[in-house]
């Protein structure tokens, strides 16, 4: 896995997120109550809406359009609705943010 | 911790729904068993009827399978009946000699039918309508015999002889008295309502009193014969002749029983271990046999068994709903009137149509329809709030819709509008869509339905709309309930009042403190609550409370307005409406630099530049130069105003200047909902101030004021306030009436929905009436906006806040790419 140093973690705040540039789009980094980082495509998989802009509270985001709940951890929206956004490895070390740019899919 | 131990014995649908309620409230708090005489999990016993008219199948009222049971970690043990109950070892022991500890104890038996004490009550062939061992007893016996004999023309009965007649048996129902369901209707009704059943085939015998059921000499039923000699032959007895509360155990145990378990507002019976709810259970005398009071019963409980101990269960108001397709009628509360009462009637024998309502000191007590149901529940809503309905009087009787426009609230008409017609038009949610969802999922509250359907879950205009054809299609186990006394969102118990009441009595000032403090059972809370305390908060305590960004929706954290492909919009301030030549160069190089690609005018009299990227925003506020508009917030949003004396030949006041002077006196207010204002200098009211949150109209001796309007998703016209003379004074009450606004409406409570709740009278008694009050109010307001300055200035100047703006570019990327 090819990791690449994104930012501090201070840099997001707690229960925030900053976009990323990614190769095939924005990509959103997302910072829990607990520290914990998670990366998914910023895009709701609803009508696009930049997740990177939802409200996160524990492992879920809500999406700014629709209010859709984007579970952070596997990408998938919550029922009722049906969808999922692109994860990608993310991790903490030494207090970076670390990324890796494969997509993970466990989008049925 | 050790767990505690509950034991719940009775599978039905109060109990389970308490463990729902209870899992909700302390997930961990408790092992708990249940014990249930019945094979199957629990199932929506109200739904009986249509399983037993072919209209549904049991699987599909099946509430909570046994997946259910396992993922909650609930020992279930099914076809167990509790026999007795050692409270002094706090065990229960079954039929089969199990045993179970508990530390906390709740009986939830239900109710038996009530067996008529006959001869030949015990053959075969004779049964109670209780449960799904009764249905399929019915729906078998229905392919093999022919005559059917309902004994009781109760909601039960009536339902039970339906059905029956449906699967093609010869049906005649026995009743007691004079009309059919005389619990529910009064006799016209209950006439109607025979007509229409006989029209089906039904037949009754009314005023008749049954002798004796006839053996057919092989221990099974052949004929019921009554008191005045008459026999007709049956095949099947249906006993729907009442229920009475299971007590057996709790009397064995001891426990003190009077028709029922006697319980106190907790639900607690004499033993403070033990628990009842349900049919089982007599509060304040009466023992509820409908599913709504049920429920309510059920959170109660919850609430104690998870220790938090505030909920109190007082009674409930109780309608019911006859559910046999194709006959519709409703009643609720005292529809029989009585000492002290008027009535209201409208009958269409003919037409097949009958109300009544029943009016006591100007309140809606009670009230039955027949064959026009349309408004039951917006009746029923009438008589839960206390509605004083005498303006309404003269309308009362026509329903919601003939009170003028009724907007998308939808109390019009839920129960006529084809399955195939959009009520949420955010998500695309057709009628039939809910209906099927509530039907199959066995919902009962709006709640239940935004899960499942996603209507009335985003702007949540149709809220009113889904509600209707909530109550419609489960009647009376509807759980509706006004903003008021509903609790703020999943993640606590407590409504929108006693929150704000609890953070300014505990003095809490951070949201931590405050989920932690008031029993939140999310630790960040959720998108619905945290918004909504935020703004408790910083409202109550300003200065203290420290506003918290990732608590506010994008459009309040950025700024500015998000769009649907993710731009955002920006509206700078002009001031009362009024801008110049080097304000509006400033916009049209603006939108040169950022190659905006629309710019419009806003109906709030300001210009409105759309397309903007977020990561531009600092820099298109930079060059405007102006303030922030607050476009995007629940905040002071616009004051519009005329051109008023200054040019208008019919202008007596200058609004103008008014206005820009009470957008400076309410610049950066943070409030429940948006606010907007409008100036107009002389009636003709040029600025709209009609449909205002606050619309001041100048006329030659000074300003009338007028609160409450909204143009928005219900037109809804504002009140008239007061008059005054002087700018000055206009000034102030305004300030006041929005400071009493901001401390006591509930988070997304416009002024017209906080004016309907609090009342015209309470505004008036604490702006206009005390002087010494309206001055206070109006300094505290002065006081919280000391602390606040312009979200965009302090966001370009502060380079940790403009963090929210920026992006991460990626180096190196062909490489990682994988």
């Amino acid at each position: 896995m090819n990791w690449l140093d994104i930012c501090a973690l201070e840099e997001i705040n707690v229960l925030g997120s900053r976009i990323v540039d990614g190769p095939k789009g924005d990509i959103a980094i997302f910072r829990t109550s607990n520290d914990e980082v998670f990366a998914l495509d910023d895009r709701c998989p609803h009508k696009g809406g930049p997740l990177s802009q939802g409200l996160i509270y524990g492992k879920r985001v809500a999406c700014p359009l629709h209010n859709w709940q984007i579970d952070l951890e596997s990408g998938e929206a919550l029922a009722p609705d049906v969808g999922c956004s692109h994860k990608y490895p993310v991790k903490v070390e030494g207090g970076r943010v670390l990324l890796a740019l494969k997509t993970l899919s466990d989008c049925a | 911790m050790k767990k505690l131990k509950l034991v719940m014995v009775g599978n039905g649908m109060a109990g389970v729904r308490t463990l729902e309620e209870l899992l909700k409230l302390a997930p961990d708090l408790y092992d708990i068993t249940v014990f249930g005489a019945e094979p199957h999990p629990n199932y929506n016993r109200i739904l009986l009827s249509p399983v037993l008219a072919g209209e549904q199948t049991f699987e599909e009222i099946v509430l909570n399978d046994l997946a259910w049971y396992q993922d909650n970690g609930i020992d279930l043990r099914l076809g167990r009946k509790v026999v007795d109950v050692d409270r002094r070892k706090r065990v229960v022991i079954a039929d089969d000699g199990s045993s179970a500890e508990y530390d906390r104890l709740l009986i939830a038996t239900g109710s038996n039918p009530f067996i008529l004490p006959v001869p030949g009550n015990k053959l075969d062939g004779v049964i109670g309508y209780r449960d799904i061992a009764d249905t399929e007893m019915m729906m078998a016996t229905a392919k093999t015999h022919s005559h059917a004999v309902v004994i009781g023309g109760g909601l039960l009965g009536l339902e039970a002889a339906n059905g029956l007649k449906m699967r093609g048996m010869d049906v005649t129902v026995v009743h007691l008295t004079d009309w059919l369901l005389e619990r529910q209707l009064d006799k016209t009704a209950g006439k109607l309502l025979q007509s229409a059943l006989e029209a089906r085939g039904i037949k009754f015998r009314l005023n008749t009193v049954t002798d004796e059921l006839m053996d057919n000499g092989e221990g099974r039923v052949c004929a019921v014969q009554f008191k005045d000699g008459d026999v007709i032959p049956a095949d099947l007895v249906v006993m729907a002749a009442g229920i009475r509360p299971n007590t057996e155990l709790a009397e064995k145990a001891g426990i003190p029983c009077n028709r029922g378990i006697l319980v106190n507002d907790t639900m607690q019976t004499y033993d403070p271990r033990v628990y009842s709810i349900g049919e089982c259970a007599n509060h304040r005398g009466i023992a509820y046999g409908l599913v709504a009071p049920l429920f309510e019963q059920a959170k109660v409980c919850a609430n104690h068994l998870a220790q938090l101990g505030f909920a109190r269960y007082q009674g409930s108001v109780t309608s019911t709903k006859l559910k046999v397709t194709g006959i519709d009628l409703f009643s609720a509360g005292d529809f029989m009137g009585s000492e002290g009462t008027e009535t209201i009637t409208l009958s269409d024998p003919i037409g097949g149509v009958y109300k009544k309502l029943v009016i006591k000191n100007d309140i809606l007590v009670g009230g039955c329809l027949y064959g026009d149901t349309a408004d039951g529940g917006w009746y029923f809503r009438q008589i839960k709030e206390n509605a004083n309905i005498s303006e309404i009087r003269d309308h009362l009787m026509f329903g919601e819709s003939a009170l003028g426009d009724v907007g998308h609230q939808g109390q019009s008409s839920a129960a006529n509008m084809p399955d195939s017609m959009e009520v949420c038009g955010c998500n695309g949610v057709c009628k039939g869509t809910i209906v099927k969802a509530i039907q199959e999922n066995g919902l009962f509250s709006v709640d239940d339905v935004k899960k499942h359907t996603k209507a009335a879950s985003s702007c949540g205009s149709c809220a009113g709309l889904v509600e209707q054809i909530l109550i419609s299609t489960v009647g009376g186990a509807a759980d509706v309930k006004p903003k008021s006394e509903k609790a703020v969102c999943g993640c606590t118990e407590l409504n929108h009042g006693q929150v704000r009441k609890l953070i300014r009595e505990k003095h809490l000032t951070s949201l931590k403190q405050t989920m932690g403090e008031l029993g939140w059972t999310s630790p960040d809370g959720c998108a619905t609550c945290r918004p909504a305390l935020n703004y408790y908060l910083i409202s109550t305590w300003p200065g203290e409370a420290k506003d918290d960004p990732q608590s506010r929706l994008i459009n309040e954290r950025a700024h500015a307005n998000i769009q649907k492909d993710g731009t955002y919009s920006v509206v700078p301030r002009m001031w009362g409406g009024v801008t110049n030549p080097s304000e509006l160069r400033r916009i049209a190089d603006v939108a040169d630099k950022y190659n905006v690609p629309m710019v419009k005018v806003t109906g709030g009299q300001r210009i409105d530049l759309l397309g903007i990227k977020k990561e531009d925003l600092p820099g298109v506020w930079k060059d405007l130069d102006m303030a922030s508009g607050h476009a995007y917030g629940k905040s002071i949003r616009t004051v519009k105003t005329c051109v008023g004396s200054e040019f208008c030949r019919f202008g007596t006041q200058n609004s103008t200047q008014l206005g820009i002077d009470l957008e400076h006196d309410l610049f950066n207010m943070w409030s429940p909902h948006k606010v907007k204002l409008a100036v107009s200098g002389c009636p003709r009211n040029c600025a709209e101030a009609g449909i205002k949150d606050v619309g001041i109209i100048g006329v030659d001796s000074g300003f009338e004021m007028y609160i409450g309007g909204n143009g928005g998703i219900k037109t809804e016209v504002a009140e008239f306030f007061v008059k005054v003379k002087t700018a000055e004074e206009v000034r102030e009450y305004n300030a006041a009436f929005l400071q009493l606004y901001r401390e006591e409406a509930f988070y997304l409570e416009r002024t017209v929905h906080y004016m309907q709740r609090v009342g015209m009278e309470h505004i008036k008694k604490a702006v206009l009436e005390d002087e010494a009050n309206r001055k206070a109010l109006a300094a505290r307001l002065q006081y919280a906006l000391s602390f606040e300055q312009d979200p965009w200035k302090e966001r370009i100047e502060t380079p940790v806040l403009k963090k929210e703006f920026d992006r991460i570019p990626v180096v190196a990327v062909e490489e990682a790419a994988v």
